[in-house]
């Protein structure tokens, strides 16, 4: 049994068709790579997985459950869905610890000294816990990225979505990024990344995704996918970023 | 006829400046309150509230002052209550303030980034919660800044309650110099009683904008 099941979805943004059926199922433990052009609807369909955008038509299971539409508040989802953006989108005015804590305090009513424990232990495994008091304006990118995986982490989701993390990163901070991913994706965890980084996608991910005009146009293990793409638009995808 | 000493003049508008300042107390305390129920209302998902605020704020800021004291004073005697024209003073001031504020806050609510929104959405936070943790706390330190400095604006607006016979330090500058017929010095000393006021509080302002600036919150 599949941990993510997605059946025939569809997303539309007016007249503009972005998602046009996706179909994928993803094990728990998987490590999946979705790549793609801009405008391919990698992000949207990331969004979807959490219900960030509301899809017109399909439906998204997770171990068995319905998790689209209004079957799951958003704080169950929470705990079911994590998601890591672009932008780190850390909270200002809260300090690293804070910024791990608060979802535990208030939407699992966790006590405090228990927070506080998952807090660090969550830090620990990105290497922040020495940062536990800074607040994220004193904290570079690679350091900020690495708070906010932190913080989806401590709500404890079966699934975390990467969407392009390390983007908007100076390129000598790409790497402490990925590295916390890879010890993630070691330690067993389920993750779903959109990511640029075509070296990480072939070398950590266990199924590359190829996403070309609102559909999975091709997909399978990276080693193949990359060094014999079967359809002329991945072979150019790969040529046009390699 | 009497003499008027300096002293005399300066005594007398020290006095009358003491409902200056409770004018203006009572407005921004009234309007900070009106305001912010208003702001919080308009936040909220029901489109007919919102457009009802909308209407408020765009009636108040879009008339006179003097107007709304006015109405609050005549129109009210007309409609048959017999209002004071301190009650008159502190309900036009007041509506008139939690106008201005509801418009402030609201734009410093929305100029938090939305990728907040999203980031305490995903956390599994609601509305409220969301509001609460997240949203506000960022929304009221860009709030500050331009909330002082608006108060100078309540303080000035407080003069025109003069017109309906409320004696504070415009309307006392007024009836000193139809005794002692020195207006220059009257009036000078009735506007440096206005910026005693008001520009402790724009430097404050200033200096609040400063520090936010400086603390690298966008």
């Amino acid at each position: 049994m599949a941990l993510v099941s997605v059946k025939d979805l569809h997303k539309s943004f007016g007249d503009l068709e972005v998602l046009k059926g996706i179909d994928l199922e993803i094990e728990s433990g998987e490590v999946v790579a979705v790549i793609g052009r801009s405008g391919s609807g990698k992000s949207t369909f990331l969004r979807c997985l959490n219900q960030l955008e509301q899809h017109d038509w399909g439906t998204i299971h997770l171990a068995d459950q319905r998790l689209d539409g209004t079957a799951m508040s958003p704080g169950e989802l929470s705990q079911n869905v994590g998601i890591v953006f672009q932008s780190f989108n850390l909270f200002p005015h809260k300090t690293v610890v804070e910024n791990v804590m608060l979802a535990p305090l208030v939407v699992k009513q966790t006590p405090r000294a228990e927070a506080r424990k998952i807090a660090e232990e969550v830090l620990d495994k990105v290497g922040m816990l020495e940062k536990i008091d800074a607040y994220p304006a004193q904290l570079s990118g690679g350091q900020q990225q690495r708070v906010a995986i932190a913080r989806a982490l401590a709500m404890d989701p079966k699934v975390l979505l990467c969407d392009e993390v390390t983007s908007a990163l100076d390129p000598e901070l790409v790497g402490e990024v990925l590295l916390v991913l890879e010890s993630l994706a070691k330690e067993g965890m389920t993750l779903i990344l959109v990511t640029h980084e075509m070296k990480f996608a072939r070398d950590v991910s266990h199924r590359v995704v190829f996403m070309h005009q609102g559909r999975i146009h091709e997909s399978g293990d990276p080693q193949t996918l990359f060094t014999q793409p079967k359809t002329p638009e991945l072979a150019q995808f790969i040529a046009s970023v390699l | 006829m009497t003499d008027f000493t300096l002293w005399d003049i300066v005594r007398n508008l020290l006095l009358a400046g003491r409902w200056t300042v409770v004018l203006s107390l009572i407005a921004f305390a009234g309007g900070a309150a009106v305001g912010l129920v208003l702001t919080l209302l308009r936040m909220g998902g029901f489109k007919p509230i919102r457009w009802l605020i909308r209407l408020y704020v765009d009636v108040f800021q879009g008339t006179p002052l003097l107007m709304q004291l006015f109405l609050a004073y005549f129109g009210a005697a007309a409609l048959g209550f017999d209002v004071s024209a301190w009650t008159a003073a502190s309900l036009a001031l007041t509506l008139f303030t939690s106008a201005f504020l509801c418009d402030i806050w609201r734009g410093c609510i929305e100029a938090v980034p939305s990728g907040q929104w999203q980031a305490s959405r995903v956390l599994g936070l609601n509305y409220l919660q969301s509001m609460r943790h997240v949203i506000l706390p960022q929304a009221l330190r860009l709030a500050v800044p331009p909330t002082v400095g608006f108060s100078v604006q309540v303080i000035k607006g407080t003069a025109l309650a003069s017109v309906i016979g409320f004696v504070e330090l415009t309307k006392a500058g007024t009836m000193l110099n139809n005794a002692a017929f020195a207006p220059f010095t009257i009036f000078a000393l009735v506007a440096l009683g206005y910026f005693i006021l008001c520009y402790p509080l724009s430097r404050y302002a200033r200096y609040l904008e400063k520090r936010l600036y400086g603390a690298g919150i966008r």
